[in-house]
């Protein structure tokens, strides 16, 4: 496999790159410079891995959900545990990563967008930890379905900044982040949440979670004495997909799924599964599938869920599609809601809605591959931040 | 040589800088703009800039956010920058489109070159294609023979700011501030030395946009540029007012203003 090797100056085939403003190039070449330099140096790997294993809770373990795949052909289902992180899901690894470059650096000041919280949640949490002033923007209408997180964020000593234009979502969250940067970018680091954005976001946040990878590869080896033969991941921009499957690239046996958000159908129109239903264009920075009109405009998406409400995805896994080596599938809101109540039931784990939408691909692709097949499914976060949401769904009085 | 660079030419001899008025294609809607830009260069505007309205314009503020997003629930779309953009020309005012670059990508790069050129018009901006991306719109653009304008930042290097220049023809623009489009009360002390830095590589005209509104701005900006690029000064004015009527008279006033304080 030649994959990596693709991964010229930030582009994935003909994906990636930079579409920014002139203003942000320094800051651009400035951070990847620092990257460059800090993956060179033992002595940063050192302080992340320490941060992670006395602050993250790494390495996460893998669990075993025997009664969950009874209703996905008795296929053997592996979860990898992102939610028993500190913080609630995978979004602390790159966080922590970025925010020890920012120390690097000499920032003091972090910005972050956020759509479901977790992710503005973690940035939050790192900069109480690193003494940094963080303010987190987020979209109008994701404060109101994700409050509880605001609140977290809060209390965690961040500015949470409402976004009340276009669609008041994760997109526009980015867009208002992408104006502070401009205005802000001596002082200030952009600590993007995903696998999207301009060269070096892609490869960078990337590289910080591909330690779930990583780890569930050996984990699953002991486990069961070989490797997976697919492994699952909601897509959203992609990062916690982008982490686990990465490290699996080279091991052409082994299906990598990514399960984009279907919300209401592909066919309705209301929906975020961008790479299933979107076209190759240019998006906060980055060449990728982008949901858009005739005229280049970007179309609102809809998810039931927070955090994949998203009309972007990361260039790696444009890439990866078009080459063959993921498969990318589209799950409604009911589907991933059915997987979501199953997993709490027959587990006792509430995952978080973005990712029931993995554990839905997994139960429909045990079923195709029977009770042979071992999936290994990313299990992204909680669903403490989605009670409200669930509660409503499901008719339950709060 | 494109009008746009004909105008550089006169506006050079008669020892002034030329005055650039940006307004949205389609605001506040697609006949008023028109009437808009016709005010402004009644009032003595010398080129104008059409903006592509975009759904995520990271580069502008508040003020041409609102004006993009009225612009684009009434449907604006390429056909309609196209039109006013031909309207503009028809006036004999070198006009250029100041886009986004996922639009043109959309449209398709070479259709896009070629349709600025059917349309009269002198070029494009683009505020967020960089160098790095640059190479099937830097052939459009010689096929076509339109200028292509492409942003300095004062964070820009200057060994990018050689290669970024190199690529500019009409003008070059020189972003004042690191920020957004909107109005500020000084033009920062930053565009001068970007300028400056600017003449040690290139030949080109340099035009300043970002942050000028007002005649004092527009002199001040004159002594050293050779262009003024006011945007959301006029579009603010066109917010604000009551009625339409009231707008076309307020923003050709300003422009009128503006227009004095180009002459140095
Ligand atoms: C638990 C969880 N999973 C997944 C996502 C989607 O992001 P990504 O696709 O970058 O992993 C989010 C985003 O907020 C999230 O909170």
């Amino acid at each position: 496999m030649t994959v990596n090797q693709s991964e010229i100056i930030g582009h994935f085939g003909p994906y990636g790159g930079r579409f920014v403003p002139e203003a942000l190039i320094q800051a651009l070449d400035s951070l990847t410079q620092a990257y460059e330099e800090a993956k060179a140096d033992p002595a940063f790997a050192a302080e992340l891995a320490h941060l992670h294993k006395t602050y993250t809770g790494r390495p996460s373990i893998i669990t075993e959900v025997p009664r969950f795949a009874e209703h996905a052909g008795g296929a053997r289902i592996i979860l990898k545990r992102e939610d028993l992180n500190h913080t609630g899901s995978h979004k602390i690894n790159n966080v922590l990563g970025q925010a020890l470059l920012v120390k690097r650096m000499g920032k003091k000041r972090i910005i972050a967008e956020t759509g479901a919280g977790q992710h503005g949640v973690a940035s939050a949490t790192a900069a109480a930890l690193m003494g940094l002033e963080c303010v987190v923007y987020m979209g109008e209408e994701d404060t109101k379905r994700q409050s509880l997180n605001v609140a977290r964020m809060k209390l965690l000593g961040a500015e949470v900044v409402p976004v009340t234009q276009g669609s008041k979502t994760l997109k526009d969250a980015i867009n208002e982040a992408m104006r502070d940067w401009v205005t802000n970018v001596d002082t200030t680091h952009y600590l993007l949440g995903t696998v999207a954005g301009p060269h070096p976001f892609p490869t960078m946040v990337r590289d910080f979670h591909r330690i779930i990878g990583v780890e569930a590869r050996a984990q699953v080896l002991e486990l069961t004495g070989k490797l997976p033969d697919a492994v699952l991941a909601c897509v959203g921009g992609g990062s916690n997909a982008i982490g686990i499957f990465h490290p699996f690239l080279d091991d052409t046996s082994v299906r990598l799924i990514g399960l984009e958000a279907g919300g209401s159908g592909i066919e309705s129109g209301k929906h975020a599964a961008t790479i299933s239903g979107g076209t190759v264009g240019v998006l906060h920075g980055t060449r990728s599938y982008v949901l858009q009109d005739e005229n280049g405009q970007t179309v609102e998406s809809h998810s039931i869920s927070a955090g994949l409400d998203y009309p972007g995805v990361g260039p790696e896994h444009a890439y990866l599609n078009d080459i063959g080596r993921a498969e990318y599938q589209a799950v409604t809101d009911d589907q991933a809601m059915e997987a979501f109540s199953l997993l709490c039931k027959t587990e006792g784990i509430i995952p978080a809605i973005e990712t029931a939408h993995a554990l839905y691909g997994a139960m429909k692709i045990g079923r195709e591959l029977g009770p042979d097949a071992t999936l290994l499914v990313n299990l992204s976060g909680r669903g403490d931040k989605d009670v409200d949401t669930a509660a409503k769904y499901f008719g339950l009085p709060l | 040589m494109t009008p746009l660079s004909q105008l550089f030419e006169k506006t050079r001899s008669e020892n002034r800088a030329a005055l650039i008025g940006y307004l949205p294609a389609g605001f506040p809607s697609q006949k008023e703009c028109i009437e808009a830009v016709t005010a402004m260069v009644e009032g003595g505007v010398d080129a104008i800039e059409i903006g592509f309205p975009y759904s995520d314009p990271v580069m502008d503020g508040p003020i041409i956010q609102a004006a993009a997003d009225l612009s684009l629930s009434q449907g604006t779309g390429a056909r309609e920058v196209f039109s006013t953009l031909a309207a503009v020309t028809a006036l004999g005012t070198p006009a250029v489109v100041m886009t986004y670059w996922n639009p043109i990508e959309r449209y398709g790069v070479e259709n896009f070159a070629r349709s600025i050129a059917d349309a009269g018009g002198s070029g494009v901006i683009t505020p967020d294609l960089t160098i790095e991306e640059a190479h099937p719109w830097r052939d459009a653009v010689k096929k076509t023979g339109i200028n292509s304008i492409f942003v300095v930042a004062p964070s820009t290097n200057d060994d990018r700011l050689a290669q970024v220049t190199a690529e500019c023809s009409g003008f070059i623009y020189a972003a004042s501030l690191m920020g957004v489009t909107g109005t500020r009360t000084s033009v920062s002390s930053s565009a001068r030395d970007l300028v400056g830095r600017v003449r040690k590589v290139s030949s080109t005209p340099v035009a300043v946009g970002l942050g000028v509104s007002t005649r004092e701005q527009a002199h001040e900006v004159a002594q050293y540029a050779d262009g003024v690029i006011v945007g959301s000064a006029f579009i603010r004015l066109l917010q604000e007012s009551q009625s339409m009527g009231e707008g076309l008279i307020r923003v050709k006033e300003l422009a009128q203003s503006l227009a004095q304080g180009v002459r140095r």
